[in-house]
């Protein structure tokens, strides 16, 4: 392949970026998940219901 | 007249339906299984296929598999931005609250794939024209997309009062989605060293299919990895939100717990 | 639902004023925008001898003339935009796409003698086509990348590597 490392370097950075971004956002998904499951327990209702924002 | 008060309350029921957090909760969580996976198969399939299996371009060789990234990163820098305009329309008139927890995660994805596009274009430029940046209007036109995504995202966070940093955000968005009409035509309108568009509406591709079909599914993997990230980054903001709001009353705490009750009643 | 409606026109009444306003700046400094000028402009008013220009243009076929002084390589070219052609002297080493009938950018400046670029830039157009389905078409006789754009895409649009693999034996 002809300029091989230009080609690498597009689809590193484009696999760097994606990982970051997926990653990050699933961490936070579960982060969050978890905290809102913590806070809700006492009442024993975990339903994702209604609740002012 | 297109907007006559029916309509515009129309409209604004229709986006309200998903302003409730947890109808919004639910449809996310159904929606985003749907959105992660195929964009990880179609961004593998479309990436593969064009690093290894299309063919090499007659002028370019094998620096045309840049494209495979450039083309999708550079068509969602466009179209997230008009995401964010549209945030912008239902937050500053229908003041959609999730509209703008939408706009606050949009402009850091967005900002990361216009990054993205940016420096591919120099990666591809520098082996093709000889250059690894030139002022010309293409290129400067998407710089000014990303200092865009980079102001956005300041401006949403630089008041203490979260309603008043929306309203300057929503501003900057909509005034800035001009760029996107001179992003797009600025290869056809100003004489640029940036090539004039492959696939366009109106005409046929100048692109062998043999390119065109990984083009076409690493696009649609991009766009719908983007949606689904978005939307796990909303679905996490409205979480958060809903544990701030817990964690300073807990009376209010005692009332949501009575609002399920009711609405499982309901 | 009136002061969602007048919210609605506020807004639509200012993306439309700045719309407008950014067109018009557009316009006016249009001749700013553009990255290169043409030949003919070149011809036409010839830019003073200290001001750097950038000339874009297509590489007349016939026209490189590559010679060495030492070390560096000098070539000279006529780049042409169908009207007017200006021969432009460059040394060093050019882009890998430079080629008769390529579109390239010369930065540089105009002298009595002709243009002296300092840079020049490989300009490509938007046609994306495999190797072998060119090479099938300039052995066809179909299309000769010197004098001018490939035939249009619908023609061997659908034509692949393999395809193309299968003409060049019978072409020849």
């Amino acid at each position: 392949m002809t300029h091989l490392p230009y080609i690498l370097a597009s689809y590193g950075l484009a696999t760097l970026i994606a990982l970051v971004l997926s990653i990050g956002a699933a961490l936070r998904l579960k982060q969050a998940r978890t905290q809102l499951a913590v806070l809700e327990r006492p009442s024993d209702r975990t339903t994702g219901a209604t609740s002012p924002l | 007249m297109s907007a006559t008060p029916t309509l515009v309350a129309r409209t604004g029921a229709f986006f309200h339906r998903y302003a409730n957090p947890g109808r919004f909760l639910k449809l996310g969580a159904r929606l985003q299984p749907w959105l992660t996976w195929p964009a990880l198969l179609l961004t593998l399939a479309g990436l593969g296929w064009g690093l290894f299996f299309s063919p090499a371009d007659w002028q370019q060789g094998d620096s045309v598999r840049i494209m495979y990234v450039h083309v999708p990163a550079a068509m969602l820098a466009s179209a997230g931005y008009a995401g964010l305009a549209v945030c912008a329309v239902l937050s500053l008139v229908w003041r959609h609250p999730l509209a703008d927890l939408a706009a606050v995660e949009i402009g850091p994805v967005g900002a990361c794939i216009t990054a993205l596009c940016l420096a591919t274009g120099s990666l591809w430029g520098k082996p093709m024209w000889g250059t690894w940046w030139v002022w010309d209007a293409r290129l400067t036109s998407v710089l000014v997309l990303f200092f865009l995504y980079l102001g956005h995202i300041a401006l949403i966070r630089a008041f203490d009062d979260p309603q008043r940093g929306y309203k300057a955000a929503a501003i900057l968005a909509l005034a800035g989605a001009v760029d996107l009409p001179v992003i797009k035509f600025s290869v056809q309108w100003w004489n640029t060293l940036h090539q004039p568009d492959s696939i366009t509406l109106t005409g046929a591709p100048t692109m062998s299919s043999s390119m065109l079909w990984p083009l076409a599914l690493s696009t649609l993997g991009f766009s719908l990895g983007f949606a689904a990230i978005v939307l796990a980054r909303t679905r996490a903001a409205v979480m958060e939100s809903r544990i701030r709001s817990l964690l300073s009353s807990p009376r209010r705490r005692a009332d949501a717990t009575q609002t399920t009750l009711q609405g499982d009643a309901a | 639902m009136t002061r969602k409606t007048r919210r609605l026109w506020l807004v639509i009444a200012c993306v439309a004023c700045l719309g407008a306003a950014a067109a018009l700046m557009l316009k006016a400094f249009s001749s700013d925008i553009v990255f290169f000028v043409t030949p003919s402009q070149v011809a036409a008013s010839p830019p003073p001898a200290d001001r750097t220009v950038r000339l874009g243009g297509m590489v007349v076929a016939g026209s490189v003339k590559r010679e060495k002084q030492g070390e560096t390589p000098i070539a000279r070219f006529d780049v042409t935009d169908g009207q007017a052609a200006i021969t432009v002297r460059y040394e060093g080493i050019l882009p890998d796409l430079f080629r008769e009938g390529q579109s390239v950018v010369a930065v540089g400046t105009m002298h009595k003698d002709g243009f002296v670029a300092s840079e020049v830039l490989a300009k490509h157009d938007e046609t994306y086509m495999p190797k072998e389905v060119a090479e099938a078409l300039k052995k066809s006789g179909k299309w000769d990348p010197r004098f001018g754009p490939p035939p249009s895409a619908a023609s061997w649009n659908s034509m692949t590597a393999q395809d193309a693999k299968k003409m060049l034996p019978a072409g020849n």
